[in-house]
């Protein structure tokens, strides 16, 4: 298992140097040169050469990849032009709420599709089956920001039970946090469970057919205990890849739920920063994003590899 | 892009039942739905529409009549020709889009799975740098830098599907590679072009066109929401997401105006689902060769 770990940690180093590298390029190579961004379109060529000097923008590319690096890995991602905050000051504010929101989801798609999967998967080929399979297959079609706005249109809109928009901090009313909480959670939930309830559902159905299936029912435990405790188990470890690999989507369903529901996270960071073109901010959280997304996903593989032994011996 | 390679390892336990309704109503109903807003689309310029930019302060958020058949939105414009003109942005990049991916990462797939070794690995760690990234994330980002417009806008979904092409190619190819009619076209001495051109393309093609089918679905998704956002194609130019967001202000007084893009692009990209995922189960060898 160390080994494993070990080799999977050294293939982790180039994957985010690479990761660093391509995000300053899209920041430096791509059209829209900061100095002008900064100063305004009147802005004199002297002005904007000094400013350019004062930043190091005159200095050849791979110089600036370099310093820039140097000080991503002490910590320093950047700071705001605009606002004066550092990238991590920005970010640590916002990572609360993305996360809260991105557990709350994945924890209602749990919820809706577990019990989904186990009752499809007793009853595979009946009618129940078919027609939760054909739903979980058409809500795959159906994006966040659809599901968001009909949801803000049955309950915000026409039942008025939960509030459209704004954010309340756990720490002041937690009850009112977690009332803002249920639309946003709810979308990406949404979006969630067809996927996690079509592959626990195949898992399960193979499961059920194992021998010690069987030798559970002959000897006559009750069916609840079967299904929860004997096969549950075993048919859940794709759920934990798939789980690993949503995390892409989710972060960027996040993005979207937050800007509808305007939650103060990550992902409405993000999105100011575009919107008023702050670049430094643009690129420290694209980095910070992509960073974080990399180590969760790594955290995933290694979580596989200790529910199943093959993968450690040399198949992954 | 990782919403792509949901699809791949799916639907192991499909009963041979269902397998022989594949092609049934629901599958045809979707190919009618596509071929009506292909031809809507294509056809926007010649039918009898209002234009989709024209505004009519007075006529704002009209309800459905002779002359717009849908009503109006906020603006006063006609609801029906902003739709028709938003399918032709959303077709455009959808279908361009996965085009750049599947002509990429096909081949540096096919090639990465036939050459194997140090190429295989330089392939398969750049794309997996490209896919370190959150792809909606990505998009955002280089979006921003880029500015927005249409060229660019498909560019980058399309560079965005490369590595799942890539995946699927190389995965495909690599057991093709093993098969007789692989080693019989090396051993009669047939040149690395040849095999790869005559031999390799013609069966890993289909297996990637399937594959491009839920690609264009995901695509139009992507493109729905980054015009949602408002950073897809600029305005007054009327496409589904960015309906959708408009509609969104008055989901109080005229809630019709976000929900009529809304199901025209959940059919289509419903249709896109139904018809990729058809395919796909008819050309995956796993499931035929029941």
């Amino acid at each position: 298992m160390a080994g494993f770990v070990a080799r999977r940690l050294l293939y982790l180093v180039p994957v985010l140097v690479a990761v660093s590298l391509l995000t300053f390029l899209i920041a430096s190579l791509l059209p829209g040169d900061l100095a002008y961004v900064i100063l305004g379109d009147q802005a004199t060529p002297e002005k904007v050469a000094a400013l350019r000097h004062d930043m190091g923008l005159d200095q050849p590319i791979w110089w600036r990849y370099v310093s820039w690096l140097g000080h991503v890995i002490e910590g320093d991602f950047g700071r705001s032009f605009r606002t004066g905050q550092t990238v991590l000051q920005a970010v640590a504010e916002r990572l609360p709420v993305s996360f809260e929101l991105m557990l709350l989801a994945e924890f209602g798609a749990l919820v809706i599709g577990i019990p989904l999967a186990i009752a499809c998967a007793v009853r595979s080929g009946s009618a129940f089956d078919r027609f939760m399979t054909g739903t979980a297959f058409g809500m795959l079609s159906v994006p966040a920001f659809l599901s968001a706005i009909l949801l803000i249109y049955l309950f915000a809109v026409e039942l008025r039970w939960l509030p459209a928009t704004g954010y309340v901090p756990f720490a002041e009313d937690p009850v009112g946090n977690l009332r803002c909480f249920v639309l946003p959670a709810l979308t990406l939930a949404l979006g969630e469970w067809p996927v996690l309830m079509r592959v626990l559902r195949s898992d399960m159905i193979t499961t059920l057919q194992e021998d010690f299936i069987a030798m559970a029912r002959a000897k006559g435990l009750k069916p609840s205990r079967i299904l929860l405790v004997h096969a549950l188990k075993p048919s859940s470890l794709t759920l934990v890849t798939v789980t690993g690999i949503n995390i892409g989507r989710l972060i960027g369903g996040t993005v979207i739920v937050e800007s509808i529901f305007a939650l103060p996270g990550i992902g409405r960071l993000l999105l100011g920063a575009i919107y008023t073109r702050d670049l430094v901010i643009l690129q420290g959280v694209v980095l910070v994003v992509a960073f974080g997304y990399v180590l969760m996903n790594f955290i995933v593989d290694m979580l596989y590899a200790v529910l199943d032994p093959r993968i450690r011996h040399g198949h992954a | 892009m990782a919403t792509l390679e949901l699809s791949i390892d799916e639907d192991v336990a499909v009963s041979p039942v269902a397998r022989t309704r594949r092609l049934g109503p629901l599958f045809w109903a979707a190919v009618v739905w596509m071929v009506v807003v292909f031809a809507a689309a294509a056809l926007a310029n010649l039918l009898p529409l209002p234009s989709p930019t024209d505004m009519d302060m007075l006529e704002r958020r009209a309800p459905a009549s002779a002359l717009h058949w849908l009503g109006t939105d906020g603006l006063g414009r006609d609801e029906l020709a902003r739709l028709i003109y938003g399918a032709r942005i959303s077709l455009t990049v959808g279908l361009c889009a996965p085009v750049i991916g599947l002509t990429i990462g096909g081949a540096l797939g096919i090639l990465a799975g036939y050459f194997r070794g140090r190429f295989e690995s330089l392939i398969v760690g750049s794309m997996d740098v490209l896919l370190a990234f959150p792809p909606l994330i990505l998009a955002l980002a280089v979006t921003a830098y880029l500015g927005q417009s249409l060229l660019n806008l498909t560019c980058i979904l399309g560079v965005l599907g490369i590595p799942a092409f890539m995946r699927v190619a190389r995965a495909a190819t690599l057991t093709l590679a093993r098969r007789e009619f692989v080693i019989a076209a090396q051993a009669l001495g047939a040149t690395h072009a040849r095999i790869l051109l005559r031999e390799l393309l013609p069966n890993v093609f289909l297996p990637l066109l399937a594959f491009f089918l839920l690609g264009v679905a995901v695509t139009i998704v992507v493109e729905g929401a980054l015009s949602f956002l408002g950073l897809g194609v600029p305005p007054p130019i009327s496409s589904w997401g960015s309906m959708i967001g408009e509609g969104r202000e008055s989901l109080e007084i005229a809630p019709r105006l976000a929900f009529l893009p809304a199901i025209t692009m959940f059919l289509t990209v419903l249709s896109f689902n139904l018809v990729g995922d058809a395919l796909k189960a008819l050309t995956d060898p796993r499931q035929s060769a029941l």
